[in-house]
């Protein structure tokens, strides 16, 4: 049987510094040429290199990224119409570039002014193409005032509170998880603010039942990394992390939220099941994982549908520490979108090389040896990849 | 800032042209009767092109709900707190909508809740929800 399973590697990460007030003083396409410079590095190749360019769905054309770096040999490149699940279900699609021949190094850039430039409330409200099922949310969602993500969102963490108990201290665990792994991450917006449980829920409402505190961060940044051949990484010098199994997956209907007739089902909920199996791994054999935490109940959700608890445990989950460093599946060890930046889920990506590596300083993971990381994006869409410390299996 | 309407073109605009005239419609396949919400060129159960407009009880129950209390579009910072609610009709579509007449911290899901009209321009009217006292 085909199978992607440790056919690719990642060989190379990249991250820009981050930052809010006053902005990051660079164009978007600057700032990920930027990260994309630090993952060349990383990686030890040159641009000359790259035939393989993945942007993130409206942040660059893969012909602009070209022309900038110097790839005079450009012969794939994609964009997959996932949102923030679309770096990670590059994973996949890289994976596939690089086994069959088609790419040798696929390069996947992602990074915006998410706070100097236009915000996501505002895109989400007034651009039609911005994602998938926008001209449905500008025709039966906005006009009742719900134009942005938390508005969205909020309806289906409300919906799963009333049916299986989950309890906003629940979602509180989550923030407060990152927020601590965030005071051990130096390069993290929120290092040097640690937040308390009463922090949380005396933080405003913004849509019941998510508070400020729920949000992930709006922040200016850039990261990249760079997807080769298991069989080309060992030439590079760079530490390989490979792809165990990798899977992308959508909610049906993916473009209205609110008739599916299984509510809770996203697109992690098909993807996981898919990546776990190619990898040949089970949930309770992973050492960490990186979860895309736009806001806080989605990180209980896909913990649930990705199989690491069953649907309606994840709220008792991430209690107590259960997502903390030395709990028993340390969730975003760099602080994630909540209290690192929101660098769209590539630092994600990142963070999952770096444990693997060993390179995380004060927040590694001991002995990390498998890490799963996460997408999320447009209405639900998801993604999903189990990924592995290079040639020590 | 006045709030956002829908663009009244396509099937869009037929679906709030009903609510203009004060019925709620949604779409019923010809073939197997399932009746669909968002508008859609086909029926995704059995594949039928064929479909009417057809009328709903206009009764329902909140399946989910969020009551925003902080405006992030311009158009809605007079109306904060409000409450957008799922409605679960008896027709087995679920449609967005606003909830009136009924202080948040009352609302639940399951609720009992029937459709009104609230008109916005010349051009739309919105349907809305009221609490009702019986399914």
């Amino acid at each position: 049987m085909n199978t992607l399973m440790d056919a690719a590697c990642i060989v190379g990460i990249g991250q820009t510094a981050v930052c809010r007030k006053p902005g990051s003083g660079l164009s978007q396409m600057a700032l990920q040429l930027k990260a994309v410079a630090a993952a060349l590095e990383d990686a030890g190749l040159t641009a000359r290199d790259i035939d393989g360019i993945m942007p993130f769905p409206n942040l660059g054309r893969a012909e602009a990224f070209a022309a900038s770096l110097g790839c005079e040999n450009l012969r794939f490149a994609a964009t997959l119409n996932l949102g923030g699940a679309a770096p990670v279900a590059a994973l996949r699609v890289a994976a596939m570039a690089v086994a069959t021949g088609s790419a040798n190094h696929v390069l996947v850039p992602g990074g915006w002014n998410g706070y100097s430039g236009a915000r996501t409330r505002e895109i989400a409200a007034t651009d039609s193409e911005s994602i998938p099922g926008a001209a449905i949310a500008r025709d039966y969602y906005l006009p009742y005032g719900l134009s942005a993500p938390p508005q969205w969102y909020a309806l289906m963490a409300q919906r799963h509170m009333q049916e299986y108990g989950t309890r906003s201290e629940q979602l509180g665990a989550v923030a407060i998880a990152m927020r601590r792994h965030a005071q051990l991450n130096p390069d993290a917006l929120m290092h040097g603010k640690p937040m308390t449980m009463d922090d949380y829920l005396d933080s405003p409402m913004i849509s019941a039942p998510y508070r400020l505190l729920d949000c992930c961060l709006e922040t200016d940044g850039a990261a990249a990394f760079i997807v080769t051949s298991t069989e080309r990484a060992r030439d590079l010098r760079g530490r390989a992390v490979s792809i165990m199994g990798a899977a992308s997956g959508q909610p049906y209907p993916a473009d209205d939220i609110f008739n599916r007739k299984d509510f809770h089902r996203i697109g992690l909920t098909t993807a996981a099941p898919e990546a776990f199996a190619m990898a040949g791994v089970t949930p309770a054999e992973v050492d960490f994982a990186q979860i895309y935490d736009c806001f806080t109940f989605e990180v209980i959700q896909q913990i649930e549908e990705a199989g690491f608890c069953r649907r309606g445990e994840g709220g008792a989950f991430v209690e107590n520490g259960g997502i903390e460093l030395g709990g028993r599946l340390p969730v975003n060890t760099h602080g994630g979108l909540l209290s690192q930046a929101h660098l769209l889920g590539l630092g994600h990506v990142v963070e999952a090389v770096r444990q693997l590596r060993g390179e995380a300083g004060e927040r590694q993971v001991k002995n990390a040896q498998i890490g799963v990381v996460t997408g999320w994006g447009d209405f639900g869409d998801g993604s999903i990849a189990i990924l592995c410390r290079g040639e020590q299996r | 800032m006045t709030r956002p309407l829908p663009a009244m073109t396509g099937l869009t605009a037929q679906f709030y042209e009903w609510c203009s005239r004060g019925e709620l419609r949604f779409q019923r396949c010809s073939r197997c009767a399932t009746f669909r919400h968002v508008p859609r060129d086909l029926c995704a159960e059995c594949g039928s092109f064929d479909w009417e407009w057809a009328r709903s009880s206009g009764n329902g129950t909140v399946f989910t709900y969020t009551i925003v209390a902080r405006a992030l579009h311009p158009g809605f910072a007079d109306a904060v707190p409000y409450a957008a609610a799922v409605i679960e009709l008896a027709e087995g579509v679920r449609i967005l909508g606003n909830i009136v007449d009924c202080p948040p911290g009352e609302l639940r899901i399951g609720m009992p809740v029937r459709v009104d009209f609230e008109r916005q321009s010349d051009a739309v009217t919105l349907p809305v929800f009221r609490r009702a006292l019986t399914t």
